[in-house]
């Protein structure tokens, strides 16, 4: 990937909605130059999409969320691919990642309540015929998501005029 | 009491800033989006700030040597080495200071007498000619252009030189114009500073902060490292204003002669920010630095176009967080422009003319502050130039 991408990228990770005109001007390029790399990027999927990052806490509605270490047995000439799929179909599924270490998938998942929760796993998961073991971790606050921090900003403590 | 006070300290003139800063606090208005500061937008990144905690927590309250840790003095020099070709004696020829503000005063203790006469090319910091006065000194300003991009010429200072001249205080990149001086713009500025057998106070402070171009010390030209004090510090580049960390390099005897002052009046910088500090030299801390800069070099070209497009001249400000558009077209002065603009446009900025000679018809804008109040700053200032238009 070029460097014109990657410091788009820095820029629009931090704020999504910075239009091309104003990332052309702070990179000291063409926007014509800014719009091409992004239509680029947005059709081979580097930029998937353009997301609200939600302190769902901040939300009246409730939400729990759980992470599930899931240890499971591959399958011939697959590997994880099918189970890995069956399980992020679910619109419940925040994120699937495989990984190294004592179990095999980590899956993210989102209920209205524990009970929501607790049946996904009890119906749905567990009954995966090649997952063996797994075991689910109650969310109960979030700090930092995606390098964004949760806590309330405190005001810029500077001087209005110094020298 | 004024009675009591001693004439020079009568003398000194407020500074402008101050009585600029009593109009806008006054304000009360949380609305107002200053761009009037002079100082990083960034908070010290976490592990400078974790360092010192940790030192804190294991004890270091004491004092330290009066020039500095060694350890600091070693990385400074090294840092200063790497970054800038210098190459100075941690043992004898560097000193770390409380702020690159208490080595400028330092050095000017150190080096004026009555009568002697200070040259200082303006718009300039303004504290340089107020500790020359403090000393007896006289401080003679000479005058720099927009058409020059600020830049310091040889010829205009020729023309300040008088048989009492005795030292020349550079700033550059310059605080509040972002000028710049390249190698060959410097060297006949070197060949006046030795033909009249000046000493250079050269101000680096927003050295690392050169957009472009990488940064020349003056001191670093061709037999200028003897005739040149380096004042700098950690306050913009690494984001470090409040804990007053500075350091200023030279030749063993001013050195010496300042840290005898610096030992009668402060001791030694604090112990907990110079663990800070030598955090901040470590190349994790180094890499936060540049991350910084290249943050600010992305909203220096937001806001010089900005300014363009809204019909204010800018000169291409080439360093430090600053942009001195110019406010002449609109006929105003620029003490008027900025106490307008707070009051009719919520915006505040530094009145040009508070640098000394010419500044007058300019403003000081300082770019480290978000993309988005960068934004409704210039559509504020758009439309305050419409509505007096």
């Amino acid at each position: 990937m070029n460097q014109l991408k990657l410091n788009i990228l820095d820029l629009i990770k931090e704020d999504a909605r910075l239009p091309a005109s104003t990332i052309a001007t702070m990179l000291g390029v063409q926007e014509a130059e800014v719009a091409a790399a992004i239509k680029e990027m947005e059709d081979d999927h580097v930029i998937v999409k353009y997301a609200a990052v939600i302190n769902w806490s901040k939300v009246d509605d409730e939400k729990v969320t759980a992470l599930i270490e899931v240890e499971c047995t591959p399958e011939r000439g697959r590997g994880f691919e099918s189970i890995a799929e069956r399980i992020y179909l679910y619109p419940e599924v925040k994120s699937v990642y495989l990984m190294s270490g004592a179990y095999d998938l980590l899956v993210e998942i989102e209920g209205k309540n524990l009970k929501e929760v607790a049946s996904f796993v009890s119906n749905k998961l567990s009954t995966i015929e090649s997952v063996i073991a797994t075991k689910t971790f109650f969310i109960l606050k979030k700090y930092k998501q995606d390098g964004i921090i949760f806590e309330e900003f405190e005001d810029d403590g500077r001087l209005l005029v110094s020298p | 009491m004024q009675d009591y006070l001693a004439s020079h300290a009568r003398a000194i003139p407020p500074s402008g800033i101050r009585r600029f800063f009593d109009l806008v606090s006054n304000s009360k208005d949380k609305d107002i989006i200053s761009l009037g500061v002079g100082e990083p937008d960034f908070v010290t990144p976490w592990r400078v700030r974790d360092a010192a905690v940790y030192s804190l927590e294991k004890g270091k309250t004491q004092y330290t040597p009066n020039a500095g840790m060694p350890e600091l003095r070693e990385a400074i020099g090294q840092y200063l080495n790497d970054q800038f070709q210098l190459d100075y004696d941690p043992a004898k020829e560097i000193i770390v200071t409380v702020g690159g503000s208490e080595g400028i005063d330092l050095a000017l203790r150190a080096l004026v007498e009555p009568g002697d006469e200070i040259l200082v090319p303006e718009p300039c910091y303004i504290s340089y000619s107020p500790i020359t006065s403090l000393g007896g000194g006289i401080p003679v300003g000479i005058e720099t252009f927009a058409k020059d991009n600020f830049k310091l010429t040889a010829e205009s200072l020729r023309a300040a030189i008088t048989p009492r001249s005795k030292l020349l205080v550079l700033c550059y990149p310059s605080n509040p114009t972002g000028a710049v001086m390249t190698y060959e713009e410097m060297l006949p500025i070197a060949k006046v500073v030795e033909e009249h057998d000046l000493i250079v106070i050269s101000d680096e402070i927003y050295a690392e902060l050169s957009y472009g171009t990488k940064h020349v010390s003056f001191a670093s030209l061709p037999g200028m490292k003897d005739r040149t004090l380096l004042v700098s510090g950690f306050s913009k580049a690494f984001a470090m204003t409040g804990w007053r960390m500075g350091y200023a390099c030279g030749h063993p005897d001013l050195i010496g002669a300042m840290l005898k002052i610096h030992q009668y009046t402060v001791m030694c910088a604090p112990i907990m920010a110079q663990v800070a500090a030598l955090e901040s030299l470590t190349p994790n801390g180094l890499e936060e630095k540049d991350r910084m800069i290249e943050s600010y070099n992305q909203r220096r070209r937001l806001v010089v176009q900005g300014f363009r497009e809204i019909g204010l001249a800018c000169h291409e400000p080439q360093g430090a967080f600053y942009a001195f558009p110019s406010i002449q077209s609109t006929g105003m002065t620029s003490e008027e422009f900025a106490q307008r603009l707070v009051l009719e446009a919520k915006v505040a900025a530094v009145p040009g003319h508070v640098f000394g000679k010419g500044g007058e018809g300019f403003l000081r804008c300082c770019y480290a502050t978000s993309v988005s109040q960068l934004t409704e700053a210039l559509d504020r200032i758009g439309n305050f130039l419409q509505k007096i238009g």
